[in-house]
């Protein structure tokens, strides 16, 4: 029965943060425009040169969902910030739990829908041929955006109390996010451009770990960090 | 002005006075609770520090179910940090709170069951209509939602039901945070300055709102500064002063600003320190 109730309280948490999202239209604007905007700076930075192109297309793609996240991360919990809405979020009984699944699910599908278009402006910036192991980029994309989230909507929540929130998020959250960009990033250019050195079930199997590592702690974690 | 030491420094740390203050706070505080099953509050030497300042240094207050209680005290002496420790929202530093039996520190989801929070901080979501935002706090409540409507109609904002929060007076916005509360119907009300930016309509939705509550045997705690639009609601007053929890004198209430007519008021002096 609690159970029930928590599910029931993460899907008015998703609810609530799509919608407020949706409406205000400033916070997927602004996330979309800087992640397009860092592809097409990478690409300028890298000249006319197809080859060098296709080569930095897998690292400028995460470089430009990572800077973008943390956005959409730090605005989240912006919006329970304006009217004082945390406090009140906080005081609905519940498990702490059910309001962090609300976040990271919302947070998911928030930044899914950035990483589609930035994927769709990189293939043709980066003059990318999709190729026939795409389903399988699909899951790595999905399996690197589940690390980022998780870990950048936990210590959004930890950051949150904070007056200088916007730089303390990107300093927490870069270096924990090392092996998740690291793997993302080798396990994407391998399927893109033929995995010679058959090492794409070896970083997709540590992407993996570390979700895993990553979603059980935050949610442990998350009652700590959120109350004062 | 030598003699003032910032919070966090060393000179702070090695202070006799914090440490002795803490001694003293920690001695109080180790009391086993005396839980009487009719108080809605039990507050046993709760204490609160933010750096090296003390805002609350042992504050004992109890609140039997069905008992109104006005809070009184100067600007800074720690009423809303005490608010804020009965509803979870902050941590003691020390010392037991209890409500309807539950401690705040290691049941706090049962005491968010029995306590509802009106602050001065709206706590809504602008870019949500009014009937949105209700519907979001019934089903985080576990309320129905049946009964957003009749909570609109009560505090006079069913005309604006669909429209954003965004757009809302801060009257408004107040009279829509006591919808969410109608529709909670909590067992312990804890009510910081509810009657700021209140017209006199609002201010009568309040108290009858209060008194339905009192009707139905439950308890509310009241953080004023003007006892006027409290009068014939509460039972009694306590006032906070130097961290704790005091039986106001004439004189406390002159100095705090309240109105003559509040010295009429009833003065409690039952489960106080």
């Amino acid at each position: 029965m609690a159970f029930r109730d928590d599910v029931r309280r993460i899907r008015a948490i998703v609810w609530k943060d799509l919608t407020t999202e949706r409406r205000s239209k400033a916070g997927f604007n602004s996330v979309a425009s800087l992640g397009v905007t860092m592809l097409v700076l990478f690409g300028l930075a890298l000249g006319p040169d197809s080859v060098a192109l296709k080569d930095a297309a897998a690292g400028a793609l995460w470089l430009a969902v990572l800077f973008a996240g943390v956005l959409a991360f730090n605005r989240s919990y912006q919006v329970e910030l304006d009217g004082g809405a945390l406090e009140a979020l906080l005081l609905y009984p519940g498990s702490r739990w059910a309001i962090f699944a609300g976040k990271l699910i919302a947070n998911l599908i928030f930044v899914t829908l950035m990483l589609v278009i930035v994927v769709g402006v990189g293939i043709v910036l980066f003059q990318v041929v999709v190729p026939p192991t795409w389903p399988a980029i699909v899951g790595i994309l999905l399996l690197g955006v589940l690390g980022i989230v998780s870990l950048g909507t936990f210590y959004a929540a930890m950051s949150s109390r904070s007056r200088a929130r916007e730089v303390l998020l990107p300093l927490l959250l870069y270096p924990m996010l090392i092996p998740v960009l690291l793997a993302s990033m080798i396990a994407t250019k391998a399927l893109l451009f033929g995995d010679l050195m058959n090492e794409v079930g070896a970083w997709v199997r540590m992407l993996s770990a570390f979700d895993v590592i990553f979603l059980v702690a935050t949610f442990f974690a998350f009652e700590y960090v959120i109350e004062v | 002005m030598c003699c003032r030491v910032k919070p966090y420094t060393l000179s702070a740390f090695l202070r006799l006075e914090n440490w002795v203050a803490f001694a003293l706070i920690s001695s109080v505080t180790n009391v086993a609770p005396l839980l009487a099953p009719d108080l809605a509050l039990d507050a046993r030497g709760v204490a609160r520090r933010f750096g090296a300042r003390w805002v609350l240094r042992g504050a004992n207050l109890q609140v039997r179910a069905g008992e109104m209680v006005g809070l009184l005290g100067h600007n800074g002496c720690g009423k809303s940090t005490f608010m804020r420790i009965i509803a979870t929202l902050l941590k003691a530093s020390a010392g037991d709170c209890f409500v309807y039996g539950s401690n705040v520190k290691t049941e706090g989801d049962d005491v968010r069951h029995h306590v509802g929070f009106f602050s001065h901080i709206p706590g809504l979501y602008d870019d949500l209509s009014a009937r949105e935002n209700l519907a979001f706090a019934a089903t985080m409540l576990g309320f129905p939602t049946a009964d957003i409507d009749a909570a609109l109609e009560r505090v006079g904002l069913t005309s604006v039901a669909h429209e954003r929060v965004r757009g809302f007076s801060t009257g408004m916005q107040r009279r829509l945070s006591l919808a969410r509360l109608i529709l909670q119907r909590p067992r312990l009300l804890l009510l910081d300055e509810p009657y700021n930016n209140l017209d006199v309509a609002g201010i009568a939705l309040m108290n009858g709102f209060i008194r339905e509550l009192n009707a139905a045997g439950g308890a509310a705690i009241v953080v004023l500064h003007d006892l006027v639009p409290a009068q014939g609601v509460l039972d009694r007053t306590v006032i906070i002063r130097d961290g704790r929890v005091h039986m106001p004198s004439p004189a406390d209430l002159a100095r705090d600003g309240a109105s003559p007519q509040a010295i009429t008021l009833p003065v409690g002096a039952a489960g106080i320190s």
